[in-house]
C-alpha cells in the first residue's frame, strides 16, 4: 500500500471541510475521487500534499506518517501535485516552469532525461518551451502543470481536475496521457468532476459527498452503480 | 427585413472628427484655466527661461497649446488616414483659439464675480500674465487670441512632419527649458539669452536628428565585429561610463548633493526591488530599516550619546548598522510569513510607523534623543583639501561604492537558485511550496537582504546629514522608494537607477516647482502607469510578457 488515509478531518478555520475520510491507494494504481463542487476533493489533495494539515487523523505514505510535515518536505518523499486550475507560473517560461518542478532534485542527468520525457508526453510544450506560461492556452497550461509535477519524478502523482475547462478533444488527450503516465510506473490519485471519464480509466474509485466518502469500488462497478449514474453521470 | 433597412443613421466620419476636435479644444481650455487657477502659471511667471522674454509659467501655458494643437491634428486625421494639410492646420488653429477664448473669458469674468474667495490665485497678477503684461487689457487679449491660434496651428504642422524631423523639433523645443532649468538649478544662472536659447534649440534638434541613425550604425558595426572585439568595445564603453560617473561630483558641491540624494534612493531602491520586484512581497514599511541603520550609526558614533560609552568611527559602526537592519528584517518577517498582498502591505506600513514613533518617543529619549534626534555624527569621508572636494562630493564615492555592491548582490541573487525561488514564490506561493520551496526561508532571506541594504543606505544618510531626526523617516520615504522602482520597472536593476534619477533627481533640479512638485509627481505617475505600465527600463521578462501578450492577441 503506497498511501493510506485514515479518518482525516480538515478545517478551514471553524469550517470543517473533511469529516473523517479514509481510503487507500496501492502502488501502480489509478485511483479517482469523484464528487460535486464543495465535496472536499481539492481539500483532500491539499491535505495529502501538506498545503493543509488535518486536525485529526493520519496520512501514511510508504509507511511514513506525512500529515504533520510541511508541503516542501512532502514533495521530497515522492508526492507531487498538479493543482486545480493549472496554476502555472505565468511569468516564467515553459522550460523554467518544468525546471521548477525538479526543484528538489540535484541529479542533472536525471532532470535532463525527465525533461525529454515531459516533452515526449507533451510535444506541444517542446514547441513552446521559451514562451511565458501565462500566454499558453488552457490545454497547454494543463499539460505544463502535469509535466511540471512529473519533473519531481514522483511515486504518487496528485491530479486536481485536469479536464476542467478544456475542449473535449483535449480532455481525451489528457486522459490518454494519464493512462500513459500510469503505465510508465507512476501511481495516480485523480480528482475529477468529469466522472464518466475518470471512472472509465480508474482502477478504483471513491465518491465524496460533503466531506464524507459515501461509495467506493472499482471504476467499472461505480460506472454501473445506479446512484452514481443518476447523480454524477446524468443518466436516469 | 433587409440589411440596409436596419443600418442605423451615423454621423458622417468627417463631422465626427470635427466634433472630436471641438472636444479637444474644450478639454484644452479646461486644462489652461485649471493651471491658471491653481496658480502654477503666476508662481513661475518670475522665473525666466529666456531672460526678459519668456517665463517658465508662459512655457507651461505654451505647452498646453502645443499639446492640444497636436492632439487636434491627430483627431482630425482619425483612423481613416490623412486629410488635407489645410484641414489639420485649421483644426490646430481652432483648438488654439478655443483655449485662448477660455482664458479670455477667465480674464473678463473673474474680476466681476469675485473668484478669489475660492481660487486665491485668480489675482491681478494672473491677469497680467495672461494679457502678456500689456497696459491695455484689450490689446493683451487680442495678442493672446492671436498667439493661441498660431501656436495651435504650428503644433498641427508639427504633427504633419515625418516622424524623424518631428522628433528632432520636439527635442529641440524641450531642450530650451531643460537646459535653462539645469543651468539655474546647478549654477544659479538667470535664464538663457535669446541667442543661447536659439543655439540650444538647434543643438537639441541636430542631436535628436542624428541620434537614431548613429545608434543604428553603431549597433550594426559592433554587431558585425568578431566576439572578442565586441567584448573589447563593450568593456571600453563601460570604462568610459565609469569615468563619467566618477567625474560627476566635479560638477560642484550642489550637484553633488543632489547626486547623493539620488544615490541613496538608488541604494534603497535596489534593496526594496529584491523584496517587491524579485520576491513579490509588498513592503510599505521599508523606511523602518533605513531608520534603524541611521540610528545604529548615530548611537554608536555620536559623542552626544553617553549611556553606551562607545564612540566608534563611522566605518566601524557601519557593519553593526547593516547587521541590525538585517536582523530587524528577519524579526519583521516572522510574524508576517502567513500574510499576502494587501495584508502584508498594511502590516509593514504599521511597522514603519512604529519604528519612527519609537525613536520619537520620550520613553527612549535618553537613549536615542527623541524629537531632538542625534547630532554630531561623524562623516564617512571628510572634505579633502588636496582634491579640493567638499564633504558632499566625497560622500558621493561612498554611495557609489554602496550602489555597486548592492547592484552586484542583486544581480547575482536574481540569477541564482534563490532568485528563481523568489520568482516562483511571487507567481504562486502554494504551488511554489508544493514544488519543494521552503517558503519561510525564502521569504525571510528576501526581507533580510532588502533590510540590510536599506540599513546600509540609512547609515550613509546619517553621515550625509551628520544629524538624524525621527521625522526624516516618515511614510513618504517608503512610498517614494516604491514609486522609484515601479516607474523604473519592477524587478529591473537598471530600472531602479533610471527611476531614482527621474523621480528624485528631476524634482531636486526643478526646485522652482517647489509647491507643485507633488502635482507634477502625481501626473507623471498616472501618465506612466497608463502609457508604460512595465516601467521605463523594464526587466527582460516583463518585456517578453507584454510582447507575448501582443502576439497572443493576433
Amino acid at each position: 500500500m503506497l498511501l493510506r488515509i485514515d479518518d482525516i478531518q480538515t478545517f478551514y478555520g471553524a469550517i470543517q471541510a473533511l469529516k473523517g475520510i479514509s481510503f487507500t491507494v496501492n502502488q501502480g494504481e489509478i485511483v479517482t475521487l469523484i464528487g460535486a463542487n464543495g465535496a472536499g476533493k481539492t481539500t483532500t489533495l491539499h491535505t495529502i500534499s501538506g498545503i493543509l494539515h488535518p486536525r485529526h487523523g493520519t496520512i501514511t505514505f510508504d509507511g511514513k506518517p506525512i500529515h504533520t510535515i510541511p508541503a516542501h518536505d512532502v514533495v521530497k518523499l515522492g508526492v507531487a501535485q498538479s493543482p486545480e486550475g493549472r496554476r502555472v507560473f505565468g511569468r516564467l517560461t515553459v522550460e523554467e516552469n518544468l525546471a521548477m518542478g525538479a526543484f528538489i532534485r540535484n541529479d542533472k542527468d536525471g532532470i535532463k532525461s525527465d525533461l525529454d520525457r515531459a516533452y515526449t508526453l507533451f510535444p506541444r510544450l517542446k514547441e513552446r518551451y521559451k514562451q511565458l506560461a501565462g500566454t499558453l492556452s488552457g490545454g497547454e497550461q494543463q499539460m505544463l502543470a502535469m509535466g511540471r509535477a512529473l519533473m519531481a519524478r514522483p511515486r504518487l502523482l496528485l491530479l486536481d481536475e485536469p479536464s476542467m475547462g478544456l475542449a473535449p478533444i483535449l480532455v481525451d488527450l489528457i486522459f490518454d496521457t494519464i493512462i500513459e503516465i500510469n503505465k510508465q510506473g507512476t501511481t495516480v490519485l485523480l480528482v475529477e468532476q468529469n466522472a464518466l471519464k475518470a471512472l472509465s480509466i480508474a482502477h478504483r474509485a471513491y465518491v465524496l459527498e460533503t466531506g464524507h466518502i459515501v461509495l467506493s469500488g472499482t471504476g467499472q462497478e461505480l460506472l454501473n452503480n445506479p446512484d452514481v449514474m443518476k447523480a454524477y453521470l446524468g443518466m436516469e | 427585413m433587409t440589411a440596409s433597412s436596419i443600418s442605423l443613421p451615423v454621423a458622417s466620419p468627417v463631422n465626427r472628427r470635427w466634433s472630436d476636435v471641438f472636444k479637444t479644444g474644450l478639454l484644452g481650455g479646461g486644462v489652461a484655466v485649471y493651471l491658471s487657477l491653481v496658480g502654477i502659471i503666476t508662481a513661475l511667471a518670475g522665473r525666466f527661461i529666456i531672460t526678459g522674454k519668456l517665463s517658465l509659467g508662459q512655457i507651461i501655458l505654451l505647452s498646453v497649446y502645443i499639446m492640444f494643437g497636436y492632439l487636434a491634428a491627430q483627431r482630425i486625421t482619425g483612423k481613416q488616414g490623412p486629410v488635407s494639410p489645410v484641414m489639420s492646420v485649421l483644426s490646430g488653429a481652432l483648438v488654439g483659439l478655443m483655449i485662448s477664448l477660455f482664458l479670455v473669458a477667465l480674464v473678463l469674468i473673474a474680476p466681476r464675480i469675485n473668484l478669489r474667495s475660492m481660487f486665491i490665485n485668480a489675482s491681478p497678477d494672473l491677469f497680467k500674465v495672461l494679457t502678456l503684461n500689456q497696459p491695455e487689457i484689450t490689446t493683451g487679449l487680442l495678442y493672446l487670441l492671436g498667439i493661441g491660434t498660431v501656436m495651435g496651428a504650428l503644433a498641427a504642422l508639427l504633427y504633419l512632419l515625418p516622424p524623424r524631423p518631428r522628433r528632432a523639433v520636439e527635442m529641440g523645443l524641450l531642450a530650451i527649458p531643460v537646459v535653462s532649468l539645469l543651468d539655474s538649478s546647478l549654477f544659479a544662472g538667470r535664464g538663457l539669452s535669446v541667442t543661447a536659447a536659439l543655439v540650444t534649440f538647434v543643438m537639441g534638434m541636430l542631436l535628436a536628428y542624428v541620434w537614431q541613425p548613429a545608434r543604428d550604425r553603431i549597433t550594426r558595426t559592433v554587431g558585425a565585429m568578431p566576439t572578442q572585439r565586441q567584448r573589447a568595445v563593450s568593456t571600453a564603453a563601460y570604462i568610459l561610463l565609469g569615468l563619467v560617473v566618477l567625474a560627476l561630483p566635479l560638477l560642484g558641491p550642489y550637484p553633488a548633493e543632489i547626486l547623493d540624494t539620488v544615490g541613496l534612493y538608488i541604494l534603497m531602491g535596489l534593496g526594496l526591488n529584491i523584496v517587491v520586484g524579485f520576491a513579490g512581497l509588498l513592503d510599505l514599511g521599508y523606511v523602518a530599516f533605513f531608520a534603524l541603520g541611521a540610528y545604529t550609526v548615530g548611537v554608536l558614533t555620536s559623542p552626544e550619546i553617553q549611556w553606551l560609552g562607545i564612540h566608534l568611527t563611522w566605518w566601524q559602526a557601519l557593519p553593526f548598522a547593516v547587521l541590525v537592519g538585517t536582523l530587524a528584517g528577519i524579526i519583521l518577517g516572522v510574524p508576517v510569513l502567513q500574510m499576502r498582498g494587501d495584508y502584508l502591505a498594511i502590516v509593514t506600513l504599521g511597522f514603519g510607523e512604529i519604528i519612527r514613533l519609537v525613536f520619537l518617543s520620550d520613553w527612549l529619549k535618553p537613549y536615542v534623543g527623541g524629537s531632538n534626534g542625534i547630532t554630531r555624527i561623524p562623516r564617512a569621508l571628510k572634505a579633502s583639501e588636496t582634491l579640493k572636494l567638499s564633504d558632499q562630493q566625497m560622500l558621493f564615492y561612498v554611495i557609489l561604492a554602496g550602489i555597486l555592491l548592492a547592484a552586484f548582490i542583486a544581480n547575482r541573487l536574481k540569477h541564482s537558485r534563490l532568485g528563481r525561488n523568489w520568482a516562483a514564490m511571487r507567481e504562486d506561493e502554494d504551488v511554489a511550496q508544493a514544488m519543494g520551496i521552503n517558503l519561510v526561508r525564502t521569504k525571510l532571506l528576501a526581507f533580510a537582504t532588502g533590510a540590510g541594504l536599506s540599513a546600509l543606505s540609512g547609515a550613509i544618510f546619517a553621515s550625509k546629514l551628520t544629524s538624524i531626526y525621527p521625522h526624516s523617516f516618515n511614510l513618504l520615504v517608503s512610498i517614494n522608494i516604491l514609486a522609484v522602482i515601479i516607474v523604473g520597472g519592477l524587478g529591473s536593476i537598471p530600472g531602479v537607477i533610471i527611476g531614482a534619477l527621474v523621480l528624485v533627481g528631476l524634482p531636486e533640479l526643478l526646485r522652482e516647482f517647489a509647491e507643485y512638485r507633488l502635482l507634477v509627481y502625481g501626473i507623471v505617475l498616472v501618465v506612466m502607469m497608463l502609457k508604460r505600465p512595465e516601467g521605463l527600463l523594464p526587466e527582460a521578462r516583463r518585456k517578453l510578457e507584454l510582447h507575448d501578450m501582443e502576439n497572443a492577441g493576433d
